[in-house]
């Protein structure tokens, strides 16, 4: 090749890093700069001009502090489900499913196929009065004769934990699927039984499966609004419908932008503490 | 031998503990089929619905039909949807597996300045949820009077696919052993020959990986397309719009043949795959 070796890292970089500076870094700088924005006087709807109002933040949060907090209890909720789900599938897909593993590897996945907002609406009605789960709950005395399931926080969190379930799924495999298995017999060797091989073993040896499914899960839960639309009810708006609501419905752009910004700076401080916590670097 | 010792053996034993150790040996299993019984009601659900004889709202059955597979673009925007959410899904993939490629051999294979700040800038955007993505591009667009539609869709779709892309493609190259290009060399190929006949063969596999589930999040994608797509409605918008009225069983068709076409080509790679390695 004619240029210095050197360069070449850059020259592969370059294209893909110009397009997301300009459609991933510049739309966020440019959603701080609207954040504080204010309303034009006497301007039409939608019209803004640049004040540096950082009340706008403040306002913004006091105002959405109970779809905030739901956000994260939901998504909290729904990622130690899908770990509790995935964890065993993971685990017995790459230890014991033999000869079977890349089939039932594509089971996991399959179902992703379908259009998730589709499934998302076959639960609907899989709960719904007219599905097979309320009356017969009923029928067997579990819930009551009033209790119903849809438009209910568990419904909401059933259907995230759902949608999700692959983000969790497939790093966890990834991560036990790389583990040695003489590690585990080397345990059993120095007179480790089986629970004991499994917990100081196995799951210190999946960690880093665990720490990128739990955020491969949690960050797109905290900003979703498609579950809380579909299978909840005006109780149970997420931070995700206010921003989209916000947009759409009432063009008020900087709160839009505000709420965005608080969501995305609380997200990525937690993530930060959490991969300091969990000490593992090397994530992506 | 053990066939005598169990013989002798399972009599003494109580029915509940042999109950117990039953299913303490086969937990696991009795639990996968719980797992896989949950991923597959719901896609289950919208196959049978699809043969739903149903008129307007599938919601409740109403009876068998194979009308809705043997028409179906029958219901009014269905397949006009479906159409662009496939050009754009094409678009999208092809971009971002280019470009998201070429940043994985990057970061995969060359030490240089600024490679953990690129691993950053990889990761940052499958950090941010897809509210804040969707919204801060179409304010984007609007600043630079930009209408959303087609290509600002495309645009979007290439931006979140790339992350992904470059983790799966890196994954691949990660996991090549360095002394087959080694032995290229040795060979006397030069550095271009080794890449074409050697590392690009071995990465293929997680590009085509890559190039996969690009597409498919792309074709799934809503809360970005909702925001970028002004009028133009594609498959999973039209599904969500509808939903309030009720769902038309062709829906139905194509969300279950989208599920066994992928099904296919996976099995198929899988297939290719294995008699590669024979």
């Amino acid at each position: 090749m004619t240029f210095p070796k050197v360069r070449v890292p850059y020259l592969l970089l370059f294209p893909g890093f110009a397009f997301l500076f300009t459609f991933f870094i510049l739309p966020i700088v440019n959603l701080a700069q609207t954040s504080t924005q204010t309303p034009v006087k006497g301007g039409d709807t939608g019209q803004y001009e640049q004040k540096f109002a950082f009340g706008n933040y403040i306002t913004a949060f006091t105002e959405n502090r109970e779809q905030f907090a739901r956000s994260f209890i939901f998504a909290s909720f729904a990622t130690v489900l899908a770990l509790a789900i995935a964890y065993p599938l993971a685990y017995a897909i790459a230890f014991k499913a033999g000869k079977f593993k890349n089939i039932l590897l594509v089971l996991v996945v399959a179902p992703f196929f379908t259009s998730f907002l589709l499934r998302t609406i076959a639960w609907k009605q899989i709960l719904g009065e007219e599905g097979f789960v309320v009356p017969g709950l009923r029928s067997l005395h579990i819930i009551g004769q009033q209790t119903t399931l849809t438009s209910t926080s568990i419904a909401v969190v059933a259907g995230m934990t759902y949608n999700f379930l692959p983000f969790m799924t497939l790093p966890l495999y990834a991560s036990l699927e790389r583990i040695d298995p003489r590690t585990i017999e080397a345990a059993g060797d120095l007179y480790a039984n089986g629970i004991t091989a499994f917990r100081r073993v196995t799951v210190p040896l999946s960690m880093p499966g665990v720490v990128a499914g739990t955020l491969l899960t949690f960050i797109p839960a905290a900003g979703d609004y498609v579950n809380a639309a579909i299978l909840g009810s005006p109780n149970t708006k997420m931070i995700g419908n206010v921003i989209e609501s916000r947009y759409f419905k009432i063009v008020d752009y900087p709160t839009a932008a505000a709420l965005s910004f608080t969501l995305m700076a609380a997200i990525l401080i937690l993530v930060t503490l959490y991969i300091r916590k969990t000490g593992t670097e090397e994530l992506v | 031998m053990s066939q005598k010792l169990t013989d002798a053996t399972i009599p003494t034993i109580p029915v509940k503990a042999r109950f117990s150790r039953w299913f303490g040996r086969n937990l696991l299993r009795i639990y996968m089929i719980f797992g896989f019984s949950y991923l597959f009601i719901p896609v289950a659900y919208t196959f049978a619905f699809s043969f739903n004889d149903s008129g307007k709202s599938n919601l409740i059955w109403k009876g068998f039909t194979l009308r809705n597979w043997q028409n179906p673009c029958g219901a009014p925007e269905v397949c006009s949807a479906l159409g662009n959410s496939i050009k754009i899904g094409l678009l999208a993939t092809t971009f971002s597996t280019i470009l998201g490629t070429m940043i994985a051999f990057a970061i995969g294979r060359y030490a240089f300045k600024g490679r953990s700040s690129s691993n950053l800038l990889i990761f940052l955007p499958m950090a941010t949820p897809e509210v804040v993505l969707g919204a801060s591009l179409l304010s984007l667009f609007l600043v630079f009077k930009i209408n959303p539609g087609f290509w600002p869709t495309v645009i979007a779709h290439v931006m979140f696919c790339i992350s992904f892309v470059v983790v799966t493609v890196k994954a691949r190259i990660a996991s090549l052993d360095p002394r087959l290009e080694q032995a290229a060399m040795d060979l006397y190929a030069n550095e271009l020959e080794t890449f074409r006949r050697v590392t690009l063969p071995l990465v293929a596999p997680g590009i085509a990986g890559a190039a996969l589930l690009a597409f498919s999040l792309s074709f799934d994608d809503f809360i970005i397309t909702n925001f970028n797509s002004g009028t133009l409605t594609t498959f999973p918008k039209f599904v969500y719009v509808a939903a309030a009225r009720g769902i038309p069983a062709q829906a139905n068709v194509i969300g279950s043949s989208m599920f066994f076409l992928a099904l296919a080509i996976v099995i198929a790679g899988q297939l290719v795959n294995r008699k590669k390695t024979r």
